[in-house]
């Protein structure tokens, strides 16, 4: 492994390995003038989502974070905020102004939408045109947050795939790197294991009180024993038969020598290097796009039957082992570690074929789903609406 | 040798087909990782790629081990050889 890639360093001295400029909606009704914003100024992202409004409570303040947090995220350049009204606009601006990034909100009552597009696309560009002349410079490895969660997982997800994520994390972990897994219902099963490795009492309360608030939910909720949702048809197809077995494969992302530093809650950002475990749901969306608001700026994705997963901030580095899904949907595909899963391969060989891609993609390689425009923007909801 | 199943450690109850095509009456073989050993077994079902085999005579009310750790509760009996799946295991949580 190389110590040092090519980076975005911002304001808040963190690095990003992307230089998007983001048009972000405050609420579901904004998004057609972000996409129009979008549309006028080639090299800026629009983020349309569905949510924000009438939330409140805990399920607000996730909301914001989650917004306020991909906005702040390293890989992020700039940002315009369109919102129908200005007071939580300018909420989202605030939270995001706190990084030093250049931020401005717009809001689209007393305006319409086509003044509001005019104005916005204005400064849309100038943001443009500012960050392309931004440079890359040397960073050391250890200042790129790498965050995991597998997909559609498969009994090679737990052979190959996700012992090759672990192998990469105990490499990152001896160079000092953050580090974040979660997936709450995902160690169902395994959850003594994950309790074993952290670091002390206080961490293992904190992963205990995660673990059983969504277990909680689980218990609320159910109407069978998940055995429709979670192992998921395609885990099942793959030959994963419990949430147990699902589980213990999923572990193995986290490797074997890093100890777990802190619990976060969603959308929460660690505040030191070290292995972290963030409460999360298993979807996949959900999950990478709460890593992205956590400020992570690569993210390994193993997976067995082929999710095909992106997100538009956080490039998602796909691994898959399994030969069937290799041969019929090879374009999803960054690190190919079926060698591992024919005895052609050893764990050490599989970790640094995918250092090397995060180092490639980190320098800006893009990767198999940034490629196929997979954007996928997808904000935890906790509840209903007011 | 190439490997038809894998077998995380010594003791599991189950290994896991590698490679496509794998059909009833067939010698198969396959690699306990952990302790780097092989072995060979007859299965006796048809078993996609990914899909387990039991390695041991199961009874309705026995756990499953893999990665020497309890995966489920066997709801049907299972024979060795035999292609083990959600129509004999079942998850013991939820």
């Amino acid at each position: 492994m190389k110590n040092k890639i090519l980076g975005f360093r911002r304001e808040n001295g963190r690095v990003g390995v992307r230089n998007h400029v983001v048009i972000l909606p405050l609420d579901d009704l904004s998004n057609a003038a972000c996409e129009a914003v979008g549309n006028n100024v080639k090299g800026a992202l629009a983020l349309p989502h569905a949510y924000g409004r009438l939330q409140f409570g805990e399920d607000l303040e996730l909301y914001f974070r989650t917004l306020i947090g991909a906005g702040s995220n390293p890989n992020v350049a700039a940002v315009v905020v369109i919102g129908i009204e200005p007071q939580w606009t300018n909420r989202i601006v605030e939270g995001i102004a706190k990084t030093g990034k250049p931020v401005t909100g717009f809001a689209i009552e007393q305006n319409g939408d086509f003044n509001t597009i005019c104005s916005a696309s204005r400064k849309a560009m100038e943001y443009v045109q500012w960050a392309s002349e931004i440079q890359r410079t040397e960073c050391d490895i250890s200042e790129i947050w790498v965050s995991t969660k597998c997909g559609e997982s498969d009994t090679t997800s737990g052979i190959a795939t996700n012992p090759t994520v672990g192998n990469a994390y105990d490499k990152l972990y001896e160079k000092g790197s953050t580090l974040l897994f979660g997936e709450t219902t995902e160690v169902t099963g395994g959850e003594h294991l994950i309790k074993e490795r952290c670091i002390n009492d206080e961490v293992r309360k904190q992963f205990q009180f995660f673990f059983d608030r969504y277990a909680k939910l689980v218990d609320e909720k159910k109407t069978s024993d998940l055995s429709d949702s979670q192992p998921t048809k395609g885990n099942i197809e793959g030959g994963l038969t419990t949430i147990e077995e699902k589980a213990l494969g999923n572990i193995q992302k986290i490797g074997r020598k890093a100890p777990v530093v802190g619990c976060l809650d969603k959308a929460e950002t660690p505040t030191g290097p070290g292995l972290w475990f963030m409460d999360s749901s298993s979807a996949a969306a959900e999950m990478v796009t709460l890593c992205a608001a956590a400020g992570f700026v690569v993210h390994f994705f193993p997976t067995g039957q082929g999710n095909i997963i992106g997100n538009p901030i956080l490039p998602v580095v796909k691994l898959c082992a399994n030969p069937r899904t290799l041969r019929t949907m090879s374009e999803h595909f960054d690190v190919d570690v079926s060698g591992l899963v024919r005895r052609e391969m050893d764990l050490d060989q599989a970790g640094d074929s995918l250092l090397n891609m995060m180092e490639r993609t980190a320098n800006g390689r893009l990767t198999a789903a940034e490629v196929l425009g997979h954007r996928e923007f997808i904000i935890t909801k906790l509840y209903e609406s007011a | 040798m190439s490997i038809d199943f894998l077998v995380h450690e010594k003791g599991d109850g189950v290994g896991v087909v590698v490679v496509e095509g794998l059909k009833a009456g067939q010698e198969i073989t396959g690699w306990i990782m952990k302790e780097d050993q092989t072995i060979k077994t007859k299965i006796v079902s048809d078993i996609p790629i990914g899909h387990k085999l039991a390695l041991q005579d199961f009874n309705a009310g026995d756990t499953v081990y893999k990665y020497s750790t309890d995966i489920g509760k066997v709801v049907a009996p299972i024979k060795k050889g035999e292609h083990l799946h959600v129509h004999n295991v079942k998850t013991k949580r939820w």
